[in-house]
């Protein structure tokens, strides 16, 4: 594959950002401010059509575990959690809260311990369990795949990261690795972590496309 | 050997690791009042305190406890003198009476870091523990009494 | 207890003396007698005479107050002591309340066994609890009068003491010559205009050790060398143990003793959790019998067939068939009901100490005497030798008064197969999957009604099983066959067909009111649209002369506001229903979500029960009775693959939360001279169809299944 010279300007904002993609060298900053994602594509951009297929198709893989239950369940449209793999809303009815960590008596570390408790039907553990916070809900729930590639990138909605930020919340964060030690009666996401880690490193490293749809 | 502190007792207890608490407060170090509901975090009859926060003993490893302060309910107050004791007697609301030790240790949390409670954080707060004889009305009734009374200075 | 002696046996009311530790006169008045046998009455003869005073006057002040009846959250434990109190004028703080041992003399007033249920408490024992009290102060005031030398009409009593100007005893101090007097034949009681108690209701007895975990329940019990037991049970009903493997289990530290009981395996151990880990490393193949073929679609399939046809006849008047073909409209309408699990929040458990030709039993029981029967004849004893002693009940609802003794049998087998003493203590998962439901049902009815749309003719078939201690399943069709509506049903069959299914049911809170109501309620509503007139006029039309029908009805539809307008979104329903001898009508005032889902807001209530001897205690009832029935109503299902429960805990049955509770339950007691009823039941019928017909209401949509919380009603 060769990688050309190319610059994307994103106009319409405040903030001009130019990413330079020099190839071999992938430095580069990001930011997308909300509701502009639509107008990733301006005039002018030039596109390498192979990277962004690769990129996009790479989002569809990472969509697809982001979307399984155990992403999304955490991830929900409202403030209380899902649960299992029909996702249905936490029995108990916990909501977020404030810091993501639940509220009161329902704090998420109430019952999911440092790890998965075993048994059937009993919570699973992290030693560091909640939901986004109430000021960056990061929703799934709901979400087409290229509103939630778009909310990823945004800095706005993803607790400011960087798309370097991301790739390495995604290899190192405790709690997304946790998805694949489910715990009894739990499927894990439908890749392997390894799979899921490599297709975000494409998703972004090829462009960080949304997907058309 | 592990060692707790349960009411601000010590208790040396010699239990696997993974055993819950809830079983080793009940039948290991013999304090009654924690209840066993379902065993999978679901009911809340277990819930007391760790560290001042509402854990659900149940499903709580006794390894995790070590070092850490465990309230139960017999040390919610000596002579039912808490805001929530005295609310809950004021509402009348236990019924069969055994998921109430949970209750209040959940609403001992929510009064803790509400003191104004409304309706809606009662909710919040309180969905994690089942009453089958359904004295929630009174439990709502009697948080929001314990809250006036905590106002008047009877908290402790 | 003490030794008794001086005891008068034929005596109404009973006087005796403890020996040791001062003197104690008892009052016993005599149970039910004469009634033909029961199948509780498992009594063989005559039994020895085991202490079984109501009401104890010690001489150091204590009264004792021993109730006949269980305390299971309904409250008796306050109001029979309420109503001893009523006429004996003692000093609150020395009252001591107890369950009564498990004796023949502790029989239910109508039914003969002791137990408690049916909403019956109440009612059954206001005489008899009135007279133990009114009995000790008549004699407490006669032992004075007779130390005093003065007439008893010169004494008055008040706060434990007995009073002549300026003399004072208090009762402690006259209970021992109190004993010594003849008993008593006439007990007068006090009139209603002297009652201090009854009518206005005290707070609950049992409340001050409910909120610092000092109730003890049975599984709360704890004595030096007592082991816990939990047994692995067959995965379906009526299995075998084909074979087991312990070895792995014998190996898990702590564990003591494996044994195989009739029904599964026992693992006994030092603590429950230990004793888990046990069964978890258990190796057990099960022979799973003929029930592996029960399965809630096919069964469903089944009771539709047989509702095709008339099925045993239950009621009936006038000539059906003719009548229905001179109907202007007809209705029909398919119901379905599905398996209930109680679901006590206290796990069922039983402890079972033998010692020699002795047994001493802890658990929490609704009828104490029929566990007793049952493991005396595991034990091979007889059965004054096992001693019941019954603990607080962690909830009842029906459950824990079954005439199969299951959990006290199972654990008297362990204790038999073991010879040790034991705590067998269910898992929440074996209290879903380990049997006893309230039974799944299918009701069809077809409705031919005349120009003005008011009913001509009523046909009525239910399918479902008959309860254990049921042998008439009357519960099937109560509050049909006996609906006050038929009065007004000029042609009407109602039929049953009780299949045979191998899946223990049991009665469950409100019996077959809990699907019967549902039934009848929400075709009222619908027989109301359909002639075009409001659901509470429509209701009256049919309840004329049935006053106290109308009456929680009428009070029901003015408090509520029937008829007014409500917050936008929020709709009205309406249901009445009588059943163990009281009557409730209750409006619910609903609304559906954004997902389409049911949110209940209020539900008003106007109940009349006669009587209403503790208000408060009335209005916890219907509290209780709103929110227990609204579990039903919108969650709760246990259904069957393969002969197995599919449901385990309380993540997949689904019980009312608080947060899923009506924000307000409001309750009118409706002023009542007519005869007692009962009140931990009659208010749960309505609940159900009152919610759906304020769903009809906001949605035009009929609900003919429970549960419906999880539908969504604006698809």
């Amino acid at each position: 594959m060769t990688k050309k010279y190319f610059t994307i300007i994103l106009a319409g904002q405040k903030n001009i950002i130019v990413l330079l993609m020099v190839m071999g060298i992938y430095s580069f900053t990001a930011s997308f401010k909300k509701n502009n994602h639509t107008n990733l594509c301006p005039a002018g951009m030039l596109i390498n059509e192979t990277d962004s297929l690769v990129s996009k198709k790479a989002f569809l893989e990472v969509y697809k575990v982001l979307m399984s239950p155990r992403c999304m369940n955490c991830h929900p449209s409202g403030d209380v959690p899902l649960v299992g793999e029909d996702s249905h809303l936490h029995g108990q009815r916990v909501k977020r809260g404030e810091d993501g960590r639940g509220m009161y008596a329902s704090k998420c570390a109430n019952c999911h311990m440092d790890k998965n408790t075993p048994g059937l039907n009993k919570p699973p553990g992290n030693p560091d369990w909640h939901m986004p916070p109430a000021n960056m809900k990061m929703i799934f729930q709901g979400r087409a795949a290229r509103e939630l590639a778009a909310q990823l990138l945004d800095t706005a909605e993803n607790g400011n990261k960087t798309i370097e930020d991301l790739k390495n919340y995604i290899a190192n964060n405790g709690l997304v690795a946790g998805a694949w030690n489910p715990g009894e009666g739990r499927n894990p996401p439908p890749l392997s972590y390894e799979e899921f880690t490599k297709q975000f490193r494409l998703w972004i490293d090829n462009g960080a496309f949304l997907p058309d749809r | 050997m592990i060692q707790l502190t349960v009411n601000q007792k010590k208790y040396d207890v010699d239990v696997p690791e993974d055993m819950p608490l809830l079983w080793v407060i009940r039948d290991v170090i013999g304090l009654t009042g924690t209840k066993y509901g379902c065993g999978i975090a679901q009911c809340g009859a277990c819930t007391i305190h760790l560290n001042g926060e509402a854990i659900k003993s149940c499903i709580t490893p006794v390894s995790k406890a070590a070092g850490k302060n465990i309230t139960t309910i017999e040390g919610l107050s000596p002579d039912n003198s808490h805001p929530l004791q005295i609310a809950w007697l004021e509402a009348d609301t236990p019924q069969c009476g055994y998921c109430q030790s949970g209750q209040l240790m959940a609403a001992a949390v929510l009064l803790k870091e509400k003191p104004n409670p409304t309706d809606e954080d009662i909710d919040d707060a309180m969905s994690g523990n089942i009453c089958r004889c359904g004295t929630y009305p009174r439990i709502r009734k009697a948080i929001h009494i314990a809250a006036g009374l905590q106002k008047q200075g009877g908290n402790k | 207890m003490k030794n008794l002696k001086n005891i008068s046996r034929r005596s109404f009311i009973r006087t005796s003396g403890l020996v040791g530790g001062g003197l104690i006169i008892s009052f016993m008045i005599p149970a039910y007698s004469g009634r033909k046998r029961t199948i509780f009455d498992n009594d063989e003869g005559e039994s020895v005479f085991i202490p079984n005073a109501f009401l104890q006057v010690g001489s150091d002040n204590t009264i004792k107050v021993l109730l006949a009846h269980t305390e299971m959250g309904q409250g008796i434990w306050t109001t029979l002591t309420m109503l001893i109190a009523e006429e004996l004028d003692a000093d609150w703080k020395n009252i001591i309340v107890e369950h009564a041992p498990a004796d023949k003399a502790y029989g239910h007033t109508a039914w003969g066994i002791q137990a408690t249920g049916g909403s019956s408490t109440t009612w059954s024992e206001f005489d008899r609890y009135r007279k133990a009290g009114a009995a000790a102060r008549i004699l407490l005031v006669q032992a004075a009068a007779k130390k005093w030398g003065l007439p008893a009409s010169a004494c008055k009593t008040e706060n434990g003491f007995v009073f002549s100007g300026n003399k004072k005893l208090s009762y402690g101090q006259l209970a021992d010559s109190a004993a010594t007097l003849p008993p008593l034949t006439d007990i007068p009681l006090r009139t209603k205009e002297q009652w201090k108690y009854i009518g206005k209701g005290i707070k609950r007895l049992d409340a001050p050790a409910k909120v610092n975990g000092k109730a003890l329940f049975g599984i709360d019990v704890q004595f030096e060398g007592l082991l816990t037991a939990v047994v692995a049970h067959p995965p379906v009903f009526g299995g075998k143990v084909k074979s087991f493997d312990d070895s792995k289990t014998k190996l898990v530290k702590g564990v003591v003793q494996v044994v195989k009981i009739p029904n599964g395996i026992a693992v006994i151990a030092q603590n429950f959790w230990t004793a888990l880990q046990g069964k978890k490393a258990l190796q057990v193949e099960w022979d799973p019998g003929e029930n592996i073929n029960v399965d809630s679609i096919t069964q469903l399939a089944n009771f539709k067939k047989l509702a095709d046809t008339d099925g045993k006849s239950v009621a009936k008047a006038g000539d059906v068939p003719t009548a229905m073909k001179q109907a202007a409209k007809i209705i029909e309408a398919e119901y379905t009901f599905p398996y209930l699990a109680h679901a006590t929040m206290e796990p069922l458990n039983c402890t079972i100490k033998v010692d020699g030709d002795k047994c001493d039993i802890w658990t929490g029981t609704q009828a104490p005497g029929m566990e007793q029967a049952a493991a005396a004849k595991i034990l091979g004893l007889k059965q004054e030798q096992v001693k019941v002693h019954t603990m607080f009940l962690g909830g009842g609802f029906g459950r824990r008064g079954n005439p199969d003794t299951d959990f006290v049998s199972e654990a008297a087998q362990i204790a038999k197969a073991s010879g040790k003493p034991i705590k067998m203590v269910w898992t929440r998962e074996d209290d879903m999957q380990a049997a006893y439901y309230r039974p799944s049902f299918l009701h069809r009815a077809t409705i031919g009604t005349d120009t003005n749309g008011m009913p001509l003719a009523w046909h009525h078939i239910a399918v479902g099983q008959t309860l254990v201690g049921d042998p008439e399943a009357g519960a099937s069709t109560e509050g049909i066959s006996d609906s006050p509506y038929l009065n007004a049903i000029p042609n009407y069959y109602v039929g049953l067909h009780s299949p045979k299914i191998n899946i223990p049911v049991l009665w469950f809170r409100s019996v077959g009111n809990t699907h019967t109501a549902f039934v009848m309620e929400t075709l009222m509503d619908e027989l109301a649209h359909n002639a075009g007139k409001d659901p509470v006029e429509y209701r009256r039309r049919l309840l004329k002369g049935k006053e106290r029908n109308l009456k929680v009805l009428n009070t029901v539809a003015e408090k509520a506001g029937w008829g007014k307008p409500l917050p936008k979104g929020h709709f009205h329903g309406v249901a009445m229903h009588e059943s163990f001898g009281s009557y409730a009508a209750e409006v619910a005032e609903v609304s559906l979500d954004e997902n389409g889902l049911v949110k209940v807001h209020k539900v008003t209530i106007a109940i009349d029960c006669g009587l209403a001897v503790n208000p408060d205690g009335i209005k916890a009832q219907m509290e209780s009775c709103v929110n227990f029935g609204l579990s039903a109503t919108l969650y709760s299902v246990i259904s069957f693959k393969n002969g197995v429960v599919q449901q385990t805990n309380f993540d997949d049955y689904r019980v009312l939360r608080l947060n899923e509770s009506p924000a307000e339950i409001e309750v009118h007691i409706v002023e009542s001279t007519e005869k007692m009823g009962g009140i931990g039941e009659p208010g749960m019928p309505p609940v159900a169809p009152a919610v759906a017909n304020a769903v009809f209401a906001a949605c035009g949509k009929r609900i003919r299944q429970l549960p419906f919380g999880e539908i969504n009603f604006k698809a």
